[in-house]
């Protein structure tokens, strides 16, 4: 029940919007009242929006990046206790891509979203960028934005109770399934159970924090979705023991960033952002010795951090972006064990989340 | 005569009013074609097409509950059907019962009775000074979901049961000697009619009888001796059979779905009690006296007298609320219930088409709030007829 307080507020601020009544509260998220009229208000804002100088430009005029995140899944994003900051590994990411642009980690307003609310906010182009364990389909590259490189390489699983002992989906025939509406997985599950031929009953809420208490609660049998998800949703139960992650995977989950379409200049900041927190992990550099590695000899590292040539120029950036990027948030492996290594409470072993010289997926085009 | 004439057109008040609405009506026109340019511009600019097309495409999702049968190789269209239908049920049923619910607390209110009048009183206050959504969750995670686990559900008599996977109740299936039970029952509708019929129609002086009493209490014989006159039990009862999950069989009822329809039905009750009791005081006191200074007994006081007059104080008002209701069954997607507005928002997901889904949406809410009203209207008018 640890999670009722944040889920009142939230599905609150989500409902209010929702059911229209703005003028109750100032809903701290302004996306609350989108899903009911996408259309009327930011119409106007991204034709002003979308200027000559495209969204690189107007990230800079504006002194802060608008990013979209979830704030309701620890180890991705998630309200730290002790500092009262947003931290997680897409958090760190959303710095990172201010820190290229702007200078500043802090320069970044986020935008919690939730699953409903994420497609709209960047077809109207209201967010910057969506940082927010969103999963690369062909449907959302064409109608919502485009996909920077995969962050996080996941996949779908199922997360019961210890008693029930379910080891194949065809266990779990006439079982009562939690979801979250509007993902990737809500259609997974519908597939992949008509493949095994089992009935099922799916319970689906809007949000994830409703969706994990009514879990606990034992409303369902399972609860489905990524497996990054599942493992850093079971650490905050009141007894994470008594559940068990399934030994099955139902789907490919990549996980990554999106930028509004049709704005290829922004697309490069941001993907090469990603890409260079790949190379920086894969070539040594971390943020303790970038102040050594700027007098290397190497020339790929001195073409990297910018001490050599001018490539900062076609992505329209400072010239030591990479350095300040580094310094700030770390390479990949830095972010990952930051926020995901074995020494967090959430504690995902990296799988394939790994540089390719690792036998990863993580592979980053050459920087020059 | 002649200065009236001279009167120029810009201060003649009859033009001018004509005048004023016509440029009224132009301001909405142009105002109403600018949002709408806006957003078609819009929707073509971030390459959203418009269009119902996709209401032809499999769905591909699974949905919980619904009136009808759903596969996920259906179509969006008939998902929203399903969502519109499980809308459409609790809606009715939260009308019929907050009605009901609502007359009874309404009426406490005025009960010369201390403790019932202040429960009453402490209800409504409670339940229209808290806001919905925070009662629906409430009455979700707190009631239902705090319900025993199936293993150990509770148990009434063997044949209901409550847990946290929902309330199960026992089906009524016709039997074989069900066809003649219904045609017992449909002689006694007509001996019925026809006893009130009678008794209506004698003469004044003589009317001491109950008309409708007396015609219920035929139908009532007819029921419930055809019952036994068939031989054996006309209907039999499915009772919900335990499985490995969950109970089978019998009426289902979700948690999602009772705490959609409790919660709408409290808190709509709590306003339509204050309707109630604003028509009932509406009815002058001296209204009451003079009925009393006839010889009616009391019965016959709130039938006659207090009844007609008080309605038609009601009945507006109380438009207003079922309208509201229909509305606020929206609010069902925060606790998982698939409505219309909840699986409209998982058609907006998966099809990338929010606009669309949303004007589809609007359009069936606004369908159903006119019909509401319209029947509402049509009955407000058949009670305001009784003024003289």
């Amino acid at each position: 029940m640890k999670a009722i307080p944040l889920a009142l507020t939230a599905l609150l601020v989500v409902a209010i919007g929702i059911s229209g009544c703005t003028s109750v509260t100032p809903a701290p998220t302004p996306p609350a009242a989108q899903p009911t009229k996408p259309p009327a208000a930011p119409t106007a804002a991204p034709a002003a929006s979308a200027p000559v100088g495209g969204r690189l430009a107007l990230v800079k005029s504006r002194g802060k990046l608008i990013c979209g995140i979830n704030n309701a899944q620890p180890g991705f994003g998630f309200l730290d206790k002790t500092s009262g900051e947003l931290v997680g590994f897409d958090i760190d990411f959303c710095r990172a891509v201010a820190v290229a642009v702007l200078g500043d980690a802090k320069a970044v307003e986020f935008r919690p979203l939730n699953t409903a609310q994420r497609g709209p906010a960047l077809q109207t182009g209201e967010i910057d960028v969506l940082i927010r364990n969103t999963t690369w389909t062909s449907t959302r590259d064409t109608s919502w934005g485009l996909f920077a490189p995969t962050t996080f390489y996941d996949g779908q699983s199922m997360l019961i109770r210890k008693t029930l002992n379910a080891k194949t989906l065809k266990d779990l025939k006439g079982a009562t399934i939690c979801v979250q509406s509007g993902t990737t997985t809500e259609l997974n599950l519908t597939d992949r159970m008509r493949e095994a031929g089992v009935d099922f009953k799916p319970v689906v809420f809007q949000d994830a924090d409703p969706t994990y208490s009514a879990y606990e609660e034992g409303r369902c049998d399972a609860v489905t979705s990524d497996m990054s998800q599942l493992v850093s949703r079971k650490s905050v139960f009141k007894v994470p023991g008594d559940h068990v992650i399934m030994d099955l995977v139902m789907s490919k989950e990549p996980l990554g960033p999106e930028v509004p379409l049709g704005d290829d200049a922004w697309f490069n900041v941001v993907k090469w952002v990603i890409f260079i927190t790949f190379q920086t992990e894969e070539s040594g550099i971390t943020s303790k010795n970038v102040d050594e590695m700027l007098k290397s000899t190497n020339p790929d590292t001195r073409r990297l951090l910018g001490v050599e040539g001018e490539l900062n120029k076609g992505l329209g950036l400072e010239k030591d972006w990479v350095v300040k990027v580094v310094k700030a948030v770390g390479n990949y492996g830095e972010i990952y064990d930051r926020n995901l290594g074995p020494n967090t409470a959430v504690s995902v072993p990296r799988g394939v989340n790994k540089p390719w010289t690792q036998g990863g997926l993580l592979y980053a085009p050459p920087y020059r | 005569v002649k200065q009236s004439t001279a009167v120029p057109f810009w201060r003649d008040v009859r033009v001018l009013t004509a005048l004023s609405q016509v440029a009224f009506v132009l301001l909405v026109i142009v105002a109403g074609s600018f949002l709408l340019g806006n957003l078609s511009t819009a929707m073509r600019q971030r390459g959203l097409a418009s269009g119902f097309d996709f209401v032809n495409l499999e769905s591909g999702f699974e949905i919980g509950e619904g009136l009808i049968s759903y596969r996920p190789s259906d179509t969006y269209g008939r998902a929203i059907a399903v969502g519109l239908l499980n809308t459409l049920l609790v809606s009715v049923l939260g009308i019929a019962l907050s009605t009901v619910l609502g007359v009874i607390v309404g009426v406490a209110r005025l009960s010369s009775n201390w403790l019932v009048s202040c429960m009453a009183a402490v209800y409504v206050e409670i339940i229209r000074n808290t806001p919905l959504l925070v009662q629906l969750i409430f009455i979700y995670f707190g009631v239902f979901l705090a319900l025993p686990p199936v293993a150990d559900s509770l148990e009434f008599s063997g044949i209901a049961f409550a847990s946290r996977r929902g309330l199960f109740l026992p089906r009524p299936m016709p039997s074989a000697t069900f066809d003649l039970w219904l045609a017992l029952i449909g002689v006694g509708v007509a001996a019925a009619l026809i006893v009130w019929f009678v008794l209506s129609r004698r003469p004044a002086t003589r009317r001491t009888y109950w008309p409708v009493g007396l015609a219920l209490a035929v139908l009532l014989l007819a029921v419930a001796g055809g019952w036994f006159l068939v031989g054996s039990p006309p209907l039999t009862w499915e009772v919900p059979v335990k499985e490995r999950y969950n109970f089978a069989g019998g009426i289902p009822m979700s948690p999602e779905f009772s705490a959609v329809l409790f919660g709408l039905v409290l808190y709509t009750a709590g306003f339509i009690a204050e309707v109630v009791r604003g028509g009932i005081q509406a009815v002058r006191p001296g209204q009451v006296e003079a009925a009393r200074a006839l010889g009616l007994d009391e019965p016959r006081i709130l039938q006659l007298v207090i009844f007609p007059q008080a309605m038609r104080v009601i009945v507006p008002p109380l438009t207003s609320q079922y309208l509201n209701l229909a509305k606020n069954s929206s609010l069902a997607i925060a606790i998982g219930f698939p409505d219309v507005f909840s699986v409209g928002s998982t058609v907006a997901n998966q099809t990338g088409q929010p606009v669309p889904v949303i004007v589809l949406i609007m359009a069936t809410y606004l369908a159903m709030s006119l019909i509401t009203s319209l029947l509402m209207n049509l009955y407000n008018r058949h009670v305001q007829v009784l003024e003289k």
